[in-house]
């Protein structure tokens, strides 16, 4: 059910309070408008709208936007930057005062990463420690709004695969809303990300994305 | 701009409402697409335009806070708005109404929950007949709301004032520039608490009292229009 700001959900009862909620004396009202979630466990509300606020394990699709001494400030379409530590980047040994880190990512770069700390002042890190996390060279990026991004990667995955599969094209998707799309057929897989982002409350959305693919 | 008309006849207004009737009102959300939220808001010939943006990253680094966001309000009133033109761009009174609409706008808002970072907040005015700033709250509060901002409850505002002895709701124009008294109120209607109280003129204390009762019942109706008005939008969706 829908929910706006400053509407009274349930009382608390011992449970756990989700994202987009607040308690006051007991009971729990939304925060943000969005779609509210009471379960025996946990009250909490599913935001509709809003800029991508980092949380830390999310993966994330990044642009470089300065090369400092010992690490990278990504940009992470979110208000705040992300620091990448050289040694979260790079396996090697580097002697930072004699190399310049702009040869392993540059300005502009863009990189598939996850996020591993987000202090209270929303201090961000991101780290490339791990198998998924890579530079990603060529290809397009494509902003939606990052509340949409379960849709579009669809239930096990389903829609991203549909739309790869159809595309036969290389696709990432960040939880921030920034998807990177890369190979001959973009401009349809790009036009079908478009199309769950903007039809994703209408039922029979595959069905749709399907058709549009194949015709 | 005072004028020697006759301002209540047969006890109805000008434009024939009773004094404790409120002018037709319409609310649309998300009429601008590259905003993250927005709203329009009519009072009758009142037309209020809100656009917010953000959160988003804030400079110069002097104006960051360590331990919350900030809310920014840029009040404007479009040149055509008014009869005679108004020469563009920021003057004194906006100034002021920018403020006094952050203030009212702020309690509402979890800044905490977005530290270093900026809310901005555009209301503009399209056609001004009265209660511009109560105007310009409600569409904001609206706005606020589509952007996905945290917020405590919705900010609903109305305007209350006093002509030729009568109490009255929602001042036009005319009524505006010849009343003897008038007043701005804006609340959280859901936490019944006032975040906006400004008065011009003369008043006693038990009119002050009627008056606020009366903006806070008047507030609550407009709670619910602004309620219906999201509700419309996603209606769809669920």
């Amino acid at each position: 059910m829908i929910v706006l700001p400053g509407e009274f959900l349930d009382e608390r009862k011992g449970r756990k309070l989700g994202k987009g909620v607040y308690e006051e004396n007991g009971k729990v009202f939304a925060k943000v408008l969005g779609l509210s979630k009471i379960t025996d466990t946990e009250v909490s509300v599913i935001p509709l709208s809003g800029t991508y606020l980092p949380s830390a394990g999310d993966r994330v699709i990044g642009v470089i936007s300065t090369v400092e001494i010992a690490g990278w400030f990504v940009d992470i379409n979110s208000p705040y930057l992300a620091f990448l530590p050289l040694g979260e980047a790079v396996e090697e040994f580097v002697d930072t005062s004699r190399v310049d880190l702009s040869k392993y990512f540059d300005t502009g770069d863009v990189i598939f990463c996850r996020i591993v700390k987000v202090t209270k002042s929303k201090n961000v890190v991101v780290s490339m420690r791990d198998m998924a996390s890579r530079k990603l060279y060529g290809g397009v990026l494509v902003k939606v709004t990052p509340h949409k991004v379960p849709r579009i990667i669809g239930k096990g995955g389903s829609m991203i695969q549909l739309i790869k599969q159809k595309t036969k094209c290389e696709i990432y998707v960040g939880q921030n809303g920034v998807i990177w799309v890369k190979g001959e057929n973009k401009g349809k897989a790009i036009e079908a990300i478009l199309m769950v982002e903007r039809e994703s409350h209408i039922p029979g959305l595959t069905e749709r994305v399907d058709r549009m693919l194949s015709s | 701009m005072k004028k020697d008309i006759k301002l209540l006849v047969e006890g109805k207004r000008l434009d024939g409402r009773l004094p404790d009737q409120l002018r037709p009102i319409s609310m649309k959300v998300d009429v601008i697409s590259r905003a993250d939220g927005s709203a329009e808001v009519r009072l009758g010939n009142t037309i209020a335009l809100a656009s917010v943006y953000g959160p988003r990253a804030l400079y110069p680094k002097f104006l960051q806070e360590e331990e919350s966001g900030i809310v920014r309000v840029r009040y404007n009133m479009v040149p055509f708005s008014v009869d005679e033109r108004k020469s563009p761009g920021p003057d004194r009174r906006s100034i002021e109404l920018s403020k006094v609409m952050r203030l009212a706008l702020e309690p509402a808002i979890f800044l905490e929950d977005f530290p270093k970072a900026a809310v901005d907040v555009f209301v503009d005015i399209l056609q001004a007949d009265g209660s511009t700033r109560v105007a310009g709250i409600n569409a904001a509060s609206l706005a606020l709301a589509c952007a996905g901002v945290p917020m405590r409850d919705l900010v609903s505002a109305c305007s209350v004032g006093k002509i030729e002895g009568t109490l009255i709701v929602d001042l036009n124009g005319i009524e505006d520039n010849n009343s003897e008294s008038d007043m701005a109120v804006a609340m959280m209607p859901g936490r019944d608490e006032i975040t906006l109280l400004q008065m011009d003129g003369e008043l006693n204390k038990d009119e002050v009292l009627r008056l606020l009762s009366l903006a806070r019942e008047n507030c609550k109706k407009i709670y619910e229009l602004q309620k219906q008005a999201i509700r419309e939008k996603y209606k769809s969706g669920e």
